[in-house]
């Protein structure tokens, strides 16, 4: 067969050999891959998606720093069983501000893509205290130091305007205020300008925006009031009454 | 010539010293400034290693000689790296079944831990197996020595940085949030610099070759250095918060950003752990069995079948999410084909044996060898039948993926790098054999053994919650909350970390027999038995 005879000249090719497989390993990138980057229906806008508030964006920097997504998935899958134990099946869009995605490939623990007002504040608190005060069963690790942390949001407004340049639409506005904000959803004091820019009423969001002390310790803002704000807005942005997958979403 | 390429590593050094400094003195954050710490002794160390060769003259080695100061460095890593990560696989397993081993201390929790194991039997074990064996291959089988003198050295030790940086980071919480591309920039950057260097050290090997033909383990490794470039970087485009602070995010986000890691993640599988460890099975395997190998059309066949279909099997890592279904598919048809050429390899290295299979029952280390082939045969069928979209609905997010990985590195991965490293440390230190055959044999058992356990307790528990999550009842309503499932788990966790340690005294095993067999002892009585044996 030739292709066995010619197969002489590249293993006399040290370049040759080179070039042939780096260009056969680019294929199937190239084929599978890139064109996810232009076309339009890899991620369809949905209503209601909005920038993290730059309290959630610090939460989501310790979710991301403990690990979290190798225990906890961020993906519900379009099955009975999953949309009945965690909620209606994730949307590409929802993830589109996520830099870097979080879906995770494990459920330890379960999962977390719509974890938003499930529980309690008081419940978090606990269960990242002690998981198995709440939770019997649960392997979870226990994270008491995060209560104790002071939450680090000196240079907040930096991460910001990193995420503007990759593409999440952060404002001058938002970025100039990012302390300011964050003070003001880790209190639940003087919310008006935070409202006003991630509120429910900008962005068409499905429930308003969580502002309050979420750690129930009013003298500090700490890790843990920036995680459990996070976690109470997953999932909790597109309003699932009036999405239709079947009307201008359809593929 | 020895002085000018001294003074310019001088120089380089220098200035990566005097860098590390000022990044260190402006750092925003702690972690940050303890890794330009790091960078800083490094450079200083490098610095002083090469100042004394300078002064102390020393003469520059024969060319005609090979360069195996350098491979056996990185056997002497490999080995210590093994038993590091093996050891950390047993304790973040131990967690899970045992979960107040946690001890509520950040640096002991699992999700900072997990990625130590991971990058430390993946990058530390499995790299520097394949690294150092690569070194020796490429010469022995091109009858020269490495190219461009000592930077062979300089990827070594700056590997070794990057190992030390990589754990370092985990445990101070930094990480990008990828899997298996834990790293943040910086250190992303430095390890581009090493395998920049890797690269022209092993392509210049080639290059200056003395054979006209390059053997097949060599294409093996070279596809599996050039691959992983292109994954390392088209992976880990981010941008940095700050030049003075470790935090960075990804240029992609959400679908795109998904399938670019497991584009990265299911290669890092297919080139790192697959391509470059069948790169050690094609010249360790044919040498320690003292046959040809099977058949060199099917290594052509093999070679690119197998290099052009890894690279589209990355999407079956995301069946059923928000990525665009037509790549899901495609995925996972490739991932189906990719069945093929993983066991013409097999076949190839198992058919290595014909004439000489006898072997199998007097020699330990050719059946650790032969032990690891039949695993790649194993798992190189699980994976394509995992990656059927039915299948997959039942395994992903449980403990069958963990299971099925764990037969490959465990079983593939680790027995073929163990089976290579007790080839080759009595020909790197000009023993006569190695100190024990015995404890060869007792490795065999244990890890075989071990990787039993694991597997089959990570099937068990998989499938089971798989099942259990989907389980509904007669009226429709779901049969178990989630934390039932959670609770149903802990028998297979605490048999999984037995698993492990089992694994692990393999490990150190092997450990202590490569460290007797340096030292040039033999283990009484053996010496004998091996006599009798011819």
């Amino acid at each position: 067969m030739g292709l066995f005879n010619n197969h002489d000249k590249v293993e006399r090719s040290a370049t040759l050999l080179l070039i042939l497989s780096f260009v056969v390993v680019t294929v199937g990138g190239l084929v599978e891959i890139a064109p996810l980057f232009w076309l339009d229906n890899t991620i369809e806008k949905v209503k209601g998606m909005r920038p993290y508030t730059p309290l959630e964006l610090a939460g989501r920097k310790i979710y991301i720093r403990e690990g979290c997504y190798l225990c906890h998935s961020q993906m519900i899958r379009p099955f009975r069983d999953e949309v009945e134990r965690y909620g209606h099946y994730s949307l590409a869009a929802e993830s589109m501000y996520d830099h870097p995605f979080q879906w995770g490939s494990k459920r330890t623990g379960p999962d977390l893509a719509r974890v938003g007002g499930r529980y309690s504040d008081k419940w978090h608190r606990e269960h990242m205290h002690d998981p198995r005060s709440v939770v019997p069963e649960s392997v979870m690790p226990g994270y008491p130091f995060l209560a104790k942390t002071e939450l680090d949001y000196e240079h907040i407004a930096d991460d910001m305007r990193t995420n503007a340049i990759v593409g999440v639409p952060y404002t001058q506005d938002m970025i100039k205020n990012a302390k300011a904000d964050v003070v003001a959803q880790a209190t639940g004091e003087d919310t008006e300008g935070l409202v006003k820019r991630y509120g429910q009423k900008t962005f068409g969001s499905a429930v308003p925006l969580k502002a309050r002390d979420f750690d129930g310790n009013p003298k500090k803002i700490t890790e843990l009031d920036a995680l459990i704000a996070y976690l109470q807005m997953l999932g909790t942005l597109v309003d699932f009454k009036t999405f239709k997958p079947e009307g201008e979403n359809l593929r | 010539m020895g002085v000018t390429i001294r003074l310019t590593q001088m120089a380089l050094l220098g200035a990566g010293a005097l860098l590390s400094i000022f990044m260190m003195a402006n750092a925003v954050d702690t972690p940050f400034a303890i890794h330009m710490g790091i960078f800083l002794i490094a450079a200083v160390l490098g610095l002083i290693f090469v100042g004394r060769s300078l002064v102390g003259g020393v003469q520059p080695p024969s060319q005609d000689e090979y360069f195996d100061t350098v491979v056996r460095a990185g056997i002497i890593a490999t080995v210590f790296w093994g038993v590091i990560g093996f050891t950390m696989g047993v304790y973040i397993a131990s967690e899970l079944a045992y979960p107040w081993l946690n001890f509520d201390v950040p640096w002991l929790n699992f999700g900072r831990l997990r990625p130590v194991h991971t990058s430390a039997v993946i990058f530390a074990f499995g790299g520097n197996g394949l690294i150092a064996t690569s070194f020796y291959v490429v010469q022995r089988t091109n009858r020269t020595r490495l190219a461009f003198g000592n930077l062979a050295w300089f990827v070594f030790w700056g590997y070794q940085l990057f190992i030390v940086l990589a754990a370092t980071g985990y445990v101070m919480g930094v990480t990008q949030g990828r899997e298996y591309a834990e790293p943040e920039w910086y250190v992303d950057l430095w390890l581009t610099i090493v395998w920049v260097a890797y690269f022209l050290v092993f392509f210049g090997t080639l290059v200056k070759r003395k054979v006209s033909h390059i053997y097949v383990a060599n294409w093996f490794y070279l596809s599996f250095i050039v691959t992983i470039a292109m994954l390392h970087l088209g992976n880990n485009m981010a941008v940095p918060v700050s030049f003075f602070g470790y935090k960075s995010y990804s240029l992609f986000s959400g679908a795109p950003d998904a399938i670019t890691q497991w584009w990265y993640g299911h290669n890092a599988v297919g080139f790192f752990l697959t391509a470059g460890f069948l790169g050690m099975m094609y010249y360790f395997v044919p040498k320690r069995a003292n046959r040809p190998v099977y058949s060199y059309r099917l290594s052509i066949v093999h070679f690119w079948a197998l290099i052009f279909t890894y690279i589209w099997a990355g999407p079956h890592h995301l069946h059923y999410t928000a990525l665009p279904d037509w790549v899901q598919t495609l995925g996972m048809v490739m991932s189906i084909i990719l069945w093929m050429p993983s066991w013409g390899g097999m076949i190839n290295g198992l058919m290595t044996l014909s004439g000489a299979w006898d072997k199998l029952r007097t020699d330990p280390i050719l059946r650790m060898m032969v032990i690891s082939v039949a695993f790649y045969g194993m798992s190189t069928f699980e994976g394509p039948m995992m990656a059927i979209k039915s299948v997959n609905a039942l395994s992903h997010y449980t403990d069958w993926t963990v299971g099925h990985v764990h037969s490959g590195a465990l079983g593939w991965v680790g027995m073929i790098t163990m089976g290579s490293v007790y080839y080759i440390v009595p020909k790197l230190w000009n023993r006569a054999r190695l100190y024990s055959e015995t404890l060869v044999s007792w490795h065999f058992w244990l890890a075989t053994l071990g990787i039993v356990v694991y597997a089959s307790s990570m099937w068990v528990s998989g499938i089971m919650q798989g099942l259990m999550w989907r389980e509904y009842d007669a009226q429709g309503f779901l049969v178990y909350s989630f934390a039932e499932t959670v609770e149903a788990m802990h028998p297979y966790y605490a048999l999984r970390a037995l698993g492990g340690a089992f694994y692990l005294v393999g490990g150190l095993l092997m450990a202590f027999n490569v460290w007797q067999t340096i030292k040039g002892n033999i283990r009484s009585g053996e010496a004998v038995a091996e006599a009798a044996r011819a």
